[in-house]
């Protein structure tokens, strides 16, 4: 019994991929197998505990609550993908390690995605606008105390540099193509 | 000229890696590895009939199916006790993969590889194993019962029965003024790290050679264990440890039935096979603790001084008894915290229950000890209608009575001897951090709101950094950088980092200049491991150590070179110049060239140490005797005994009067491990402790149902808290420094979590006014309290009976 | 936990996914929004052979706001209904119930018309829909057809659906004017499924005395469970009204049950508690709302 698979084409991190999988295929997996990017973790598989959460069109998902054939057309961000091109660390990045936000860094991808993605619409928040930002996402190291320092902190970097580093043109959503073998 | 690093709150050398996607945790290895997965019990105890593997040929991309008949040798036979303990009555231990009995769910019964997890999980779910289903053991109450037993050939579950004694306690409470006995328990819970386990093997046909990557606590301890179960010679076994995603104790275990699986598949197939654990299988398969009954007799006299203490213990070890009874024996030890009763007993029955296996979980036994002795404090304290942190004041050990001897023997096998600390000063911080004094007024102002309050307070002591040993190598490089590796390994404590800042300080280098390992067999083969918070104290005094010697000899080889006294020279910002004479000096890389005697030169800088390059002393060899040639140098640590930190946890919780939930306004720790090496770092291992202690407290249980299903195997309901659950944290630090160790530190990984329990039902029962006197508690729980309470099935305290201006019942009976 | 093996069908057009639908029958099943079925698929829980992925329907990627209410569409995420104002203008229990659907980033992904067919006695969703007397539209190869909240729900995620029945369309109606609403709940941690959650209305009549009070359960029954309570305030201005005594009356009208988290009693006791105060905060939207309408009388009607 051979499964049939379904070629999909993406971008990750701005870079045009394209892979060859099951439908069955995770986009969690898809990211780290197929396409090399371990960066996005997988620390629960049924969705609670938020180390995979990766940003699909600038929004962040659960990458293992959604099928890689789903994300075929689409942009995805991933923690490689968060420092400017020329290797500037995103505020996040940097406010994480400032504020000692991480130990085992297990599940830090998946906050500082959920982070760099509410930054963008709440630039200014507040500690319980933090608190309630990462809220979503499990961390069994930190006691999320310096986490939500962290995001503050991130804020204030970012308004310090006037700007998002990050920031350029909205990820165009791009026509959704299936193609089957 | 360099700042001191030791002591500053440096930013975290793993962090850039690990914050752009660069960490490599054991999943990330191995991407042309088979998966393997196991087929796991889905009773509690069974008969294994038969296993029918038919079925999962059809498969496309099987690669292999085993059971335990596919197994010889030392892999048929059971895996290792890792403890063995003089107490333990019958010690027994899993097979690898089922041998015709299982004795939990969740237990390994066949192992599928295949070309990937999705294939190897279809695989497996075709499996069809027969089961004769036998009768359950589960709970505490059943293993003590014994009507059934959980392994054939025992009468019994008692696993192992331990007796320590100081003194008469029995006849010591029976002659003192005042008595009281109280039943406390403790449920399951488990550590869960983010990552769950896993293991990456490689077998090298030509080298008949075995690399093996485990996401474990201890690198040397799965070689040697591995080795063994392969039949294998240590030095063909190389074990590396990748980043791991937190382990708080469960990693510590080993060898795994999958650690020894995976190499010996590998091995088997020649070719690569890798498990990853998902997180089903680490709630069922992994290991659990916390789950424990104590009953507590205590004598006390009008001051609340403790005469005799007198403490039951039994506890769930679960299926096996691979970790032989590490925890019950902190907890009967531990359990004195910062007191010096007049005499004390201690009994514990471990008990085989049809339940996953239990091994040490951050604090390991720790919680449930503070638990049953701040709770016996608090009953002591509303006995005598006297405040709670003055009853403690009487009990506690005095500076001035530092070492000071328990009279018990602790886990590592040596006497619990204090060595230093501050109890009276780390209780009068804590009281002022949470605002003991002004807390009934505090109250007042919210009953009048109509909200309900309560203050808590716990002390504990916790041993750390218990030998045997830990190994540290220090190695200069040509190019002046720093190369440090210990054995032991590093789940997010920073261990690189504050190794990193020792050595630099010792060696007089820019941290940025030194590179650690740790876990890799390769570079440090003798270690223990990482558990009972000893990096810093173990590996932190080994580096040290070993820091001291490069530096000699640096200093030695320069002085040589620069015709200098070696006492005349000092080395700074990874130079060994004459003090007070910058410019007359050579950095520390010509050093290490120097200190290599060649007949070959490789680079432009290397000619410097060849035969013919600089004037000899042909009277000696170039090599001096009892010396060794390079930069390098090697030292262990291995400590008298572990030493012991201390500390005190308050809280101030609010009991909703209507919904019962319960919130917790502030949390203060005050926290002495000694000379602090990296704040920043001790204070998120304690905000981390914190927030597993409010878990283990509030939110995280094993819930198993009478069959022994483990009903909440999942994040869903097993109840691992959000940043919404976790209250702020205020944290004040003592410096009591230890004087067992070069550094004078003490461990600092495990005491945010050791009080949690006790604290917050001190508070709990502050606010409700009867006593709690099992933890975890939910809302429903509370309300069921409360329930009782009211119907006069739960007996107020007696404060709050005061404070209601009711006569107190002075009966003198106990008040349980 | 990984999922089971599926054919896997990505239509484009909403008469293809009817078509693959009516062809798949039992063994077909809906993927929208993900959130509540993968994980079953990954614990292997489920097993369908077809999954038909209606992500591709931009036609059902949509929020309708009218005089008559809220039309969801079957592809509208959570997070996007929650956000639209003008929906939560005309109907504030939908966003009041959303904002309590697990976390932001499920709501990113998860659709409400998902939530509502998945039937989760514990949802919130399903309580809104109920509360509110709404329906979905379910639409086959064979026809359509519009089913009431109230015959939607046969037990614990189990739906009156028919296997080759797509549901495109929620309908949330416009409660009538003088209408408060409130939802709350207790969950374990935020985020969680509730151990008990109310949904509750309040419409008051132009004296502002109570003249509707019903209020929605979830965690208390198989199925979402909506309780008139109005004869315990009927009549009454909101702050004389007995939101206790309507507490207490819905206490003894529900019957939970046991579970890990919470007990039956806690859970009864609840449901008393969080009636009051749900019933009391929607009386004083209404309240609110009525203020708010007088001067703007277009709005109110």
């Amino acid at each position: 019994m051979n499964e049939e698979t379904h070629e999909i084409r993406l971008r990750v991190n701005g870079v045009p991929r394209a892979a060859t999988v099951p439908a069955r295929r995770l986009l969690s997996d898809c990211l780290r197998h197929d396409l090399g990017l371990t960066g996005t973790h997988v620390g629960c598989e049924h969705g609670v505990c938020g180390a995979c959460t990766v940003l699909l069109d600038g929004r962040p998902v659960r990458s293992c609550l959604m099928f890689a054939v789903g994300a075929d057309g689409h942009e995805v961000t991933t923690v490689e993908g968060l420092a400017a091109a020329d290797g500037t660390p995103h505020p996040v990045q940097r406010a994480f390690r400032e504020c000692h936000g991480l130990q085992c860094g297990f599940c830090t991808p998946g906050f500082l995605t959920v982070v760099a993605a509410f930054l963008e619409e709440n630039p200014e928040p507040t500690e319980e606008q933090a608190r309630e930002a990462i809220g979503g996402n499990l961390c069994r190291c930190t006691g999320y105390v310096n986490i939500v320092r962290a995001v503050l902190r991130a804020a204030e970097l970012r308004r310090a540099a006037g700007r998002d580093p990050q920031a350029g043109d909205p990820a165009p959503r791009g026509p959704v193509r299936r193609q089957r073998p | 000229m360099s700042a001191r690093m030791f002591g500053a709150p440096v930013q975290r050398t793993e962090d850039e890696r690990l914050l752009t996607g660069r960490g490599a945790y054991l999943d990330d290895l191995g991407a042309d590895a088979y998966a393997a997965v196991f087929v796991r019990s889905p009773h509690a105890h069974a008969r294994v009939r038969d296993v029918d593997v038919t079925d999962a040929l059809d498969v496309d991309g099987l690669i292999a199916v085993y059971t335990h008949e596919d197994l010889t040798g030392p892999m048929a036979e059971p895996l290792p006790l890792l403890l063995p303990h003089p107490c333990i009555v019958d010690g027994r231990t899993p097979h690898a993969l089922a041998a015709g009995y299982v004795h939990h769910v969740g237990a390994p019964v066949a192992m599928v590889v295949a070309r990937d997890r999705y294939l190897a999980e279809d695989a497996a779910e075709r499996i069809a194993v027969d089961y004769e289903v036998l009768a359950p053991v589960v709970g505490i109450e059943a293993a003590v019962a014994a009507e059934h037993v959980v392994h054939a050939g025992m009468s019994d579950n008692v696993a192992a029965h331990l007796v320590q004694e100081v003194g008469d306690a029995r006849a010591a409470i029976a002659a003192a003024p005042h008595r009281l006995e109280l039943d406390l328990d403790i449920e399951r819970s488990a550590c869960t790290p983010m990552e769950g386990r896993g293991v990456y093997a490689r077998w090298d046909e030509a080298g008949g050679s075995l690399r093996l990557y485990s996401s474990t606590q201890t690198a040397s301890g799965v070689r040697a264990a591995v080795a063994a179960k392969l039949g294998l010679d240590v030095g063909r076994v190389e074990v590396v440890v990748p980043d791991v995603g937190g382990g708080f104790g469960v990693k510590i275990m080993h060898p795994w039935p999958e650690e020894v699986m995976v190499p010996w598949a590998a091995r088997r197939l020649g070719h690569g096979v890798k498990w990853t654990e998902d997180r089903r299988e680490h709630f069922i398969a992994a290991a659990h603790e916390r789950g424990q009954r104590h009953t507590v007799r205590a004598g006390f006299d009008d001051e609340g001084r403790l005469l005799g203490l007198d403490v039951e213990i039994l506890h769930d070890n679960g299926a096996y008894l691979p970790y032989g009874v590490i925890v019950p024996i902190v907890t009967s030890t531990q359990l004195l915290g910062p007191y010096k009763p007049g005499a004390y007993r201690v009994e514990f029955r471990s008990l085989y229950t049809t339940t996953v296996i239990v091994t040490p979980y951050r604090g390991a036994g720790r919680p449930q000890g503070v638990f049953a002795m701040e709770r016996t404090m608090d009953a002591i304290a509303d006995r005598l209608g006297r405040d709670r942190a003055e009853v403690r004041e009487v009990n506690l050990i005095r500076p001035d009575e530092m070492p000071y001897d328990q009279g018990l023997l602790f886990q590592d096998g040596r006497p619990l001897v204090y060595d230093s600390g501050d109890y009276p000063r780390t209780l009068r911080m804590v009281k002022e951090l949470i605002g003991w004094e002004g807390f009934a007024a505090e109250r007042e102002r919210a009953r009048a709101e109509g909200r309900r309050i309560g203050i808590g307070l716990a002390c504990y002591v916790e041993g750390t950094g218990p030998g045997p040993y830990e190994g540290g190598h220090v190695q200069v490089g040509t190019d002046g950088r720093v190369r440090v590796a210990t054995g032991l390994t590093s789940q997010g404590q920073g261990h690189h980092t504050i190794l990193a800042q020792i050595v630099a300080d010792e060696l007089g280098v820019a941290m940025s200049d030194v590179e650690v390992t740790t876990g890799d067999t390769r570079r440090m083969p003798y270690s223990v491991g990482t558990f009972a918070s000893r990096g810093a104290v173990m590996s932190g005094s080994a580096v040290a150590l070993a820091a001291r010697k490069v530096r000699e000899k640096a200093l030695r080889v320069a002085a040589d070179a620069l015709e200098a006294d070696p006492g005349d020279l000092e080395i700074a910002g990874g130079r060994v110049h004459v003090r007070g004479v910058p410019g007359a000096g050579m950095d520390l890389g010509t050093v290490a060239v120097l200190s290599n005697p060649l007949r070959y030169a490789f680079d432009e800088a290397s000619r410097a140490a060849t035969q013919f390059a600089r004037p000899a002393d042909h009277a000696a060899p170039p090599v001096p005797e009892g010396d060794a040639p390079g930069l390098e140098g090697t030292d262990f640590h291995s400590p008298l005994r572990s030493t012991f930190a201390n500390g005190a946890h308050a809280v101030v919780v609010e009991t909703d009067p209507e919904t019962a939930e319960i919130t917790i306004l502030r949390y203060c720790v005050v926290h002495d491990c000694g000379r602090l090496v990296n704040p920043l770092i001790v204070e998120g291992q304690i905000h981390g402790g914190v927030a597993q202690g409010v878990a283990g407290a509030l939110y995280e249980r094993m819930a198993y149902d009478a069959d022994g299903q483990l009903l909440n195997a999942s994040f869903m309901d097993f109840l691992v808290p959000y940043a919404s659950e976790i209250p702020p944290i205020r944290i004040a630090h003592l410096e009591t420094p230890s004087p067992l160790n070069p550094l004078g530190v003490k461990g600092a990984g495990e005491a945010g979590v050791i009080p949690g329990a006790a604290v917050i039902a001190s508070a709990i029962e502050d606010a409700e006014g009867f006593p709690v006197r099992s933890m975890p508690i939910s809302p429903s729980d509370l309300f069921g309290l409360r329930r009782r309470f009211a119907a006069g099935e739960i007996p107020p305290l007696r404060r709050a009976e005061r404070a209601r201006g009711r006569r107190a019942n002075e009966t003198g009976e106990p008040d349980v | 936990m990984k999922p089971p093996p599926f054919h896997y069908h990505a239509p484009t057009t909403l008469a293809d996914a009817l078509t693959v639908l009516g062809e798949t029958g039992p063994h077909g099943k809906i993927l929208a929004g993900g959130q509540s079925l993968i994980p079953l698929l990954n614990m292997r829980l489920a097993a369908p052979a077809h999954l038909i992925d209606i992500n591709r329907l931009a036609e059902l990627d949509r929020v309708d706001v009218d005089d008559g209410g809220v039309r969801v569409g079957a592809l509208a995420r959570h997070a996007r209904v929650e956000a639209d104002r003008s929906a939560a203008e005309a109907i504030p229990l939908l966003r009041q119930g959303l904002r309590l659907v697990a976390h932001p980033v499920i709501r990113n992904r998860g659709t409400t018309v998902g939530s509502l067919v998945h039937a989760d006695p514990s949802a919130e969703m399903p309580a809104v829909l109920a509360l509110l007397g709404g329906s979905l539209d379910l639409v086959s190869a064979s026809g359509r057809r519009t089913v009431a909240a109230a015959d939607l729900y046969v037990g614990p995620l189990e739906s009156c659906l028919r296997a080759d029945e797509l549901a495109v369309c929620a309908r949330f109606p416009r409660p009538a004017p003088g209408t408060g609403t409130a939802f709350v709940e207790i969950a374990r941690r935020r985020g969680d499924y509730a151990v008990c959650g109310v949904a509750a209305l309040v419409t008051l009549d132009d004296d502002l005395r109570v003249a509707a009070a019903r209020a929605a359960y979830l965690s208390m029954a198989p199925v979402p469970h909506v309780l008139d309570l109005i004869e315990a305030v009927a009549g009454r201005p909101p702050d004389t009204a007995d939101f206790a005594a309507a507490g207490r009356l819905a206490r003894g009208r529900l019957d939970p049950e046991d579970d890990i988290h919470a007990t039956a009693e806690y859970r009864a006791h609840l449901a008393e508690v969080l009636t009051a105060r749900a019933l009391r905060e929607a009386a004083e939207a209404a309240v609110g709302a009525l203020g708010a309408s007088r001067p703007d009388p277009e709005r109110a009607t």
